[in-house]
């Protein structure tokens, strides 16, 4: 048989496989699935932010048509049900461990933010259970409730924890604070910023749901949920809520309509449904409206930051110095403690060589929504932190922007480069990210576009942002060392069918990323088989070994990983069962594009052939080898991985109304290898998106009683088609060094990245008129109040 | 109370027995199995449910079944005809126009709607269009793109 050439699926922009059910309707999404006797629940949410529950009499609801049950708190601790868990526990400065509330299902005696689970109603119909919710009597003692970050530590601010002395969860530090503050001392010059990080809900397309069912015949437990992590919820709610073992739950995560972070964690509702469905011998489902996704998923940034960079009289920075608030909200999110520290405080290195950085970390209880990662998840709070700060630096000391930047920029050359807050970026080219991304955006046009728009009566801004994350999350040794209470590794599981087909299991979980694509991709390559002979399967603690899933950017540089690995050994068991096909020495045999063969010779075997010998092995090295082409390979990821790049805005405002329009979007990453070009665009439109939605519109607002103002679509600013540009993309490639396919992450770039530049550019338009910063986002009212209240020079 | 609707589907005479409260999207999905019309919110803010009542974009939440009754109503299952995607749909796919495939549905009812309506649109008309379909995934870029190719494709 002639070798037919093989086409290369690495690199190429295969169209989306997951696309066709999408576009004709038959995507198989939670709320979508039915099962045969179902119930619904509806969940009875507090009115109030801080209240005691005195009483609830659920006489009346109980006697409502086509009620079923009726549970409140006191019903699931009589069952021993277990609280949420938190899964990451950080110490304080003083050694001391976090504060760490109980987190019951539905509330126990008090309820702590609006929204929070009071009762859960089951009926036959979901009207049927809103009808007697309404008839629900709760009777509530209302308590002063503390709403925003900065109120909760001042002294006599209302306690939403007892044993958290002013609110604080942690009082957290890193970095060398005596070096810092020798470097300040001899400083020639420095700039100082204070900022607010705003506070976001996610808002993922598909509310949240969780359809729970039992079978008292087998024992077993079913939930289907809107999760990024199926396994991570069954063993989180498993072992720790409802105590059922692995074996006799099983946890469905089909498809998912976005996530951004907000369905990692293990939700209440998703116990609620799970218990009651065993507890009823009914399915129970529930489906949240967008109202319960506001006050409930859990939110996003939230910090209030005071920094100082330290410079020589050349600019060049000698030491970073940075104080944050960070509001946790009412209780602990799945991983929430980590995301003010490790995810934020380590990343304030940035793309420079900063050489003795401090940051002292406070979280804070509030009575608010948890708030816990979202898209980025404290890689764009410092960010946004550094390139506001940089930006300020290059006001006061009279340097170019652009200029100042490359001044202090890590070097090219200096990999591996050990920042002074633990990381060890393993490759990057930030200089050549910048000078693309200047060429692209056309930054030496710049000023005759402004004087352009000048002429027509509007301001014009550009802003810069060099920026780099840390993603790919990550060593399990290391985060078990920095507090998180799991393995970060992820698996994956290849098999060969007889025919040659291949069916690939990935403990990661697709809900937009286009895995069933991208990861087909690296199989079809690595096993040389065609993209069609490939199939992805993920979402099913049954079907997939425990894999951690989807979050921090990590499904490729983890989880491709582990199939790669998975693949080898394939290649490695194949190559021996070629061998004994081919009468050869097992070192004579040479694998390309798929097909095994003697070296020098022109005898060779397929993997279908070999795949077919393995299940069919009547000429088989039995004594030696198993039958079969199944492996499976769990990948500890050695690092992070380093993705970076420059992102270039220009905006244009109208002086008149304070409007302001991004009117061009450039962004250079470097996000290594690339697999899929047309998907890595996409995730970076997307986060480019929600980067400039969080700049520009979207803002989570409480009032003074911890009533949520921003409860709806119509409330909370989502970006729309009208509020955005086209964007120009480009990678710039550095290969990352300690995986095997040499990717990192593209996931989250686009929303770490983008904030800054969209700020500095506003900061910049707006500079005639004394703006020296302006906290997000930057609305017409606070844009046209603050040329109001400047004065032009 | 249950009142009767009889409208057509997807070309299909279809008659339902609803509680008046019933809406349009819920006909849809909890009674007549078609799943592929989402529900993103609750206040006809995000277009996850657009639908095509007698031939023009119509938010499924929005409007009661018993106002459908004796309507035509086209769904994203009735789109594509004998197995060929509609050009929309074609398009929506040759040019990364989804990602997660939840408001994907609203989308390309509403965008087909729009080329019926203006077979050339500019991109600040498609975006001016779309502004009541919220994506949170692609950013718009790819979708705004997508729409161009479908037009271009559908004037041949």
């Amino acid at each position: 048989m002639p070798d037919a050439p093989m086409t290369y699926q690495i690199g190429a922009s295969v169209k989306r496989r997951e696309d066709l059910r999408f576009l004709t309707g038959k995507g198989n999404y939670t709320d979508d699935i039915n099962r045969p006797g179902q119930l619904y629940a509806y969940l009875l949410r507090s009115p109030m932010a801080h209240a005691e529950i005195v009483s609830i009499d659920t006489t009346a609801a109980k006697a409502m048509a086509g009620v079923r049950a009726v549970f409140t708190g006191a019903d699931m601790a009589a069952d021993g049900v277990g609280g949420l868990p938190c899964g990451w526990q950080i110490h304080s400065k003083d050694g001391s461990p976090m504060v760490e509330p109980p987190h019951p299902a539905l509330a126990v005696g008090r309820v702590r933010h609006v929204g929070d689970t009071v009762a859960v109603v089951i009926a036959d119909t979901l009207a049927q259970a809103k009808d007697a919710a309404e008839a629900l009597e709760v009777e509530y003692k209302a308590l002063s409730a503390v709403a925003t970050t900065t109120e909760a530590t001042v002294d006599g601010a209302p306690l939403v924890w007892e044993d958290a002395k002013n609110n604080i969860c942690y009082d957290w530090h890193i970095g060398d604070k005596a070096a810092v503050d020798a470097a300040f001392a001899s400083a020639a010059q420095v700039a100082t910023i204070d900022l607010v990080n705003n506070r976001l809900i996610p808002n993922a397309m598909e509310p949240r749901a969780a359809l729970g069912d039992f079978n008292p015949a087998t024992g077993e437990h079913t939930l289907i949920t809107t999760s990024q992590n199926p396994h991570v919820i069954r063993l989180l709610m498993g072992a720790f809520v409802l105590k059922i073992p692995e074996h006799k739950l099983r946890v469905l995560a089909p498809d998912v309509g976005g996530g951004f972070g907000s369905k990692i964690y293990h939700y209440a509702e998703e116990a609620i449904c799970t218990w009651a469905a065993a507890k009823l011998k009914r399915p129970v489902k529930w489906t949240a409206e967008r109202t319960e996704s506001f006050m409930t998923d859990a939110h996003g940034r939230d910090h209030v930051t005071h920094a100082e960079l330290a410079m020589d009289a050349e600019g060049r920075f000698l030491a970073l110095r940075v104080s944050t608030l960070a509001n946790m909200g009412a209780y602990l999110s799945t991983f929430a403690p980590a995301v003010p520290t490790y995810l934020y405080a380590t990343l304030l290195a940035g793309v420079y060589k900063t050489p003795a950085i401090y940051a002292e970390v406070k979280a804070v209880f509030t009575n608010t929504t948890p708030v816990d990662a979202y898209r980025g998840a404290g890689r764009p709070e410092a960010t946004f932190l550094l390139e506001r700060l940089v930006d300020e630096a290059a006001r006061v000391s009279g340097i170019d922007r652009a200029e100042i930047r490359r001044r202090n920029f890590i070097p090219a050359d200096a990999y591996p480069y050990q920042t002074p807050v633990a990381l060890q970026y393993d490759s990057g080219d930030y200089a050549g990210c910048l000078d693309a991304a200047l060429k692209a955006a056309d930054y030496d046009g710049f000023a005759a576009r402004k004087a352009a728009s000048e002429a027509a009566g509007k301001l014009r801004g550009i802003g810069l942002s060099t920026y780099l994350e840390a993603c790919g999350i990550a060593p399990s040794a290391v985060v078990g060392s920095l507090g998180a209470r799991a393995g970060l590794f992820e698996v994956g599981k290849i098999r060969v069918h007889p025919t040659g087909s291949v069916t690939v299991f990935t403990g990661t979980h697709s809900h937009g990323q286009g895995h069933e694509t991208t990861f087909a991709q690296v199989v079809a390559d690595a096993l040389g088989v065609g993209i069609d002979s490939v199939e992805i399967v993920h979402g099913d603690t049954a079907n997939v070994p425990f894999g951690m899933g989807t979050y921090g950017s990590r499904s490729l540089a983890v989880g491709g990983s582990a199939i790669v690995k998975a693949c080898d050994k394939i290649i490695a068991k194949a190559r021996k069962i070629a061998a004994h096909l081919l009468e050869a020495a097992e070192s004579d045999i040479e694998f390309k594009d798929g097909l095994f063969k003697v070296a020098g010779t022109d005898r060779q075997k397929s993997l279908p052939e070999i795949s077919l010998a393995a299940y069919v092995p009547h000429n088989y090295p039995i004594d030696e080898l198993e039958p079969g082409l199944e492996e499976t390979a769990f990948y500890d990821p050695k690092n992070f991985t380093y993705p970076g790049g420059t992102h270039i805005c220009e905006v244009e405002v109208d002086p008149e109304t304070g409007v302001t329009k991004v009117v061009k979007f450039t962004a250079v990453d470097d996000v290594g290898r690339v697999i899929n070009p047309m998907i890595v665009e996409g995730q970076i439109h997307g986060g480019v998106a929600q980067g400039i939605g969080q700049a520009l519109l979207e803002q989570c607002v409480y009032d003074d009683s911890g009533q949520l103002l921003t409860g709806s679509m119509m409330d909370y600013c989502m970006p729309r088609a009208d509020d955005l540009p086209s964007f120009h993309v480009e990678n710039h490639t550095t290969l990352c060094t300690h995986n095997p396919l040499g990717v990192k992450g593209c996931g989250e770039v686009g929303a770490i990245g983008s904030p800054p530049a969209v700020m500095n550019a506003v900061v910049d338009a707006l500079k005639g008129y004394g703006v020296t910063h302006m906290d997000m986002p930057a609305t017409p009212e606070k844009v046209w109040r603050a040329i109001q209240a400047g004065t032009r020079s | 109370m249950q009142v009767e609707v009889s409208l057509t589907v997807n070309g299909a005479a279809v008659t339902a027995t609803v509680e008046p409260r019933t809406l349009l999207v819920q006909l849809l999905r909890e009674h007549l199995a078609l799943t592929g019309t989402h529900v993103g919110c609750d206040t006809s803010q995000c277009g996850a449910c657009v639908v095509h009542v007698n031939g023009a974009s119509v938010k499924s939440c929005t409007m009661l079944a018993v106002q459908a009754d004796g309507a035509s109503v086209t769904t994203i299952e009735g789109l594509a005809t004998d197995g060929t995607l509609h050009p929309v749909q074609e398009a929506f796919r040759e040019h990364h126009g989804l990602q997660c495939g939840f408001c994907t549905p609203g989308m390309v009812m509403s965008a087909v709607d729009l080329l019926q309506n203006n077979t050339s649109p500019s991109e600040a008309e498609i975006r001016e269009w779309l502004e009541g379909n919220i994506c949170r995934c692609t950013g718009y870029h790819n979708i705004v793109k997508a729409v161009q190719h479908a037009a271009a494709a559908m004037r041949g």
